[in-house]
């Protein structure tokens, strides 16, 4: 789960790292309310899930109260990326004197957290890994004694040559680790960390995202989720247990387990066809289950025809098929249905679906090729 | 022979007396696996089904039963505090099926197992099997023959669908290794390539992998400089766009790395015959056996 810039803020600055002032508004009224009450210029930030904010348009630099007010009545209600726009940060504009990126990952091949510092802040660092990697410092922590001073200060330096702003920096990355830990990121970054003309380190824009997994013991955190801002087939899916992902294609896929929900869709792009969706209905599925995913599925006018591909292991075939002959009973299909089952009690799933008058398959190559030709309007 | 577990694995289960513990408990017995004992905190002195002697920790199964092996079932939420456990009883090998567990809870368990010896296999997994000899999981016992392909994979279902293509066209398996769909597992590819290389029952082995990390390539690079036995491949996720985690955790294109095209090319430009799909598995086993 991403976290917007202004939540991500509030959770630095509660673990004691310095940002600037300044607050989140959904209004142009509350957006120039804020800016007064900074006074001085402020720069209104679109927050949206989506990087290339500044390019879009969505983020303003305002001399004054009334000019934040003009910027954030545009700002509101813009799309980025295909998001609308619905909140907006108002910040006090900083005198930059430079700028540099400090983030936290896991690291797959190391199986620890990494911190990576670079000079090179204010830009994207996939783009500074990949054109000046050499500018780009990581150390892989021991999460056992988490970040130790002298390996931040050490890090600190190759931001900092002068010993009062690196000693700051180093301050800020080892809360930056606990804050990591403290909310279950799985990335954390500070880019850019800025030098004021005063001489302060302050972290201007932030990002954090959290492992998903983490948020059943971390209300406080899964309540920061905004559902409005998400595809609400996604969000009807995860309500109902399931996993699904829209894509731009015409056969709907309904499959067990995520590596065959995987190696379905490629199937269908290897036999010519486009898939609408992945969607993993899950090991112990319910026919409930694959009531919802079917709604889900057909809710979607792009799906020309749709594939059940189902090898039961712990998932029962007579399930799946009860759950088919239920939602059809409720919802008759508009398109053909292609049905692949084989495994545990595919027997039973087989009679059932036969009396409701579906055939069912047992060969996924062959059920693919259907639902690829039946999409295409050609006879499964 | 098999890697990992064979006929005299001393099994002890964690959450035996849960839903899906018992349930797959019931399944191993069935299948002929040496459950020796269970575990669930509250419950010691029972026993399960009439048989298997219940605990309330891993550490007096250990010191009652002999036990070497561990299973975990328990919730999300419990689930990195079994893997310590059971580490810290002395088992030599812990199974966690469990889904779900965060992430930054594997960055402490991992060096925990790790230092008292011991092997993880997963999280999020299916476990393992080795046919007709023992079962530690959840993979179906019915679609495996004994035989002598190994099979290692990050997923599941999709397992399932290899494994079946290889048993009904008569090529049995060795051990089929579920290492699990989370950005941090116990057992890589490599581990597993390295024992079933030295596996005298085992002649080929099957990799499944897909999108995400670099687990795949890693294992190209080990195949090229140290596997004599053939190994034929299959990524997922060819379609998956990029940024979204497809169902397992790991499963996520970042940026430009982990695509199933670099996964692929890795595999090719180190001698693995990568299958376009499923059921290109027995003819190219075939070809190379």
């Amino acid at each position: 789960m991403n976290l917007y810039e202004y939540q991500a803020r509030d959770i630095l600055r509660q673990h004691g790292i310095p940002v600037p002032a300044g607050d989140v508004a959904t209004t142009a009224d509350e957006a120039k309310a804020i800016a007064a009450r900074i006074g001085g210029p402020v720069v209104v930030k679109a927050q949206v899930h989506a990087g290339g904010r500044g390019k879009a348009g969505g983020v303003k630099l305002a001399r004054d109260a009334a000019e934040a007010h003009a910027h954030a009545s545009r700002i509101l209600g813009m799309t980025i990326k295909g998001l609308t726009v619905q909140r907006v940060l108002v910040v006090p504009a900083a005198e930059i004197a430079s700028e540099s990126y400090v983030g936290i990952i896991v690291d797959r091949a190391s199986q620890r957290p990494v911190l990576m510092v670079s000079p090179a802040g204010g830009i994207d660092i996939e783009d500074v890994a990949a054109k000046t990697p050499e500018k780009i410092h990581r150390l892989a922590i021991d999460p056992r004694y988490g970040l130790l001073a002298h390996q931040a200060l050490g890090l600190a330096l190759r931001l900092y040559p002068e010993i009062a702003r690196a000693r700051a920096a180093a301050d800020i990355m080892r809360k930056l680790y606990r804050a990591f830990y403290a909310v279950g990121a799985s990335l954390a970054e500070i880019n850019p960390l800025i030098t004021t003309s005063a001489g302060e380190v302050v972290a201007l824009d932030a990002k954090i995202s959290v492992d998903d997994n983490e948020l059943d013991r971390r209300p406080e955190i899964a309540a920061l989720r905004d559902v409005s801002a998400e595809d609400p087939a996604e969000v009807a899916a995860r309500d109902g247990g399931l996993t699904f992902i829209k894509l731009d294609g015409a056969v709907g896929c309904c499959v067990n387990g995520a590596g065959l929900a995987m190696a379905t869709m490629d199937l269908v792009k290897f036999y010519g066809g486009e898939p609408a969706n992945f969607l993993d209905i899950g090991g112990s599925s319910n026919p409930q289950k694959v009531v919802t995913a079917l709604q889900i599925i057909t809710a979607d006018p792009a799906v020309k025809a749709i594939l059940f591909n189902i090898f039961g292991g712990i998932t029962r075939c007579d399930d799946v098929a009860n759950g088919i002959v239920q939602a059809t009973q409720a919802f008759p299909l508009k398109v053909p249905i292609v049905i692949r089952l084989t495994g545990t009690n595919e027997k039973e799933a087989v009679e059932i679906l036969t009396r409701a008058g579906f055939s069912a398959l047992t060969d996924m190559d062959e059920a693919v090729q259907g639902a690829v030709r039946a999409a295409a309007g050609r006879a499964a | 022979m098999s890697i990992f577990i064979g006929a005299d694995t001393r099994l002890v289960v964690q959450g035996i007396t849960g839903r899906d513990g018992s349930f797959h408990t019931k399944q191993m017995m069935a299948y002929g696996t040496r459950v020796v004992a269970g575990v669930t905190p509250g419950k010691g002195g029972q026993r399960f089904e009439d048989s298997a002697p219940i605990f309330d920790s891993v550490a007096d199964a250990v010191r009652e039963t002999g036990a070497d092996t561990s299973v975990i079932y328990v919730p999300a939420s419990g689930a990195a505090a079994a893997v310590f456990e059971a580490a810290d009883a002395g088992v030599r090998l812990v199974v966690c099926i469990t889904e779900g567990l965060p992430v930054l809870d594997m960055t402490t368990a991992l060096p925990f197992v790790h230092e008292r010896g011991a092997r993880l296999i997963g999280p999020n997994c299916p476990g393992l099997i080795s046919p007709g000899r023992s079962k530690v999981g959840i993979i179906p016992g019915n679609i495996c023959r004994p035989g002598r392909v190994g099979v290692v994979s990050r997923s599941g279902t999709l397992t399932y669908e290899i494994i079946h293509q290889l048993s009904t066209h008569g090529l049995g398996q060795s051990t089929c290794v579920g290492i699990g769909g989370d950005p941090l597992i116990g057992t890589s590819f490599i581990h597993c390539l390295e024992a079933f290389e030295a596996d005298a029952e085992t002649d080929a082995v099957v990799m499944i992998g897909e999108i995400g990390g670099t687990d795949e390539q890693q294992a190209a690079a080990w195949v090229t400089a140290h596997m004599t036995k053939p190994v034929v491949g299959f990524i997922a996720g060819q379609t998956a766009p990029p940024g979204r985690r497809m169902g397992h955790a790991g499963a996520i294109i970042s940026g430009s790395s982990g695509t199933a095209a670099e996964k692929i090319q890795a595999f090719e430009a180190s001698g693995i015959a990568v299958m376009r799909r499923p059921s290109e598995v027995v003819a190219l086993l075939r070809a190379r056996m």
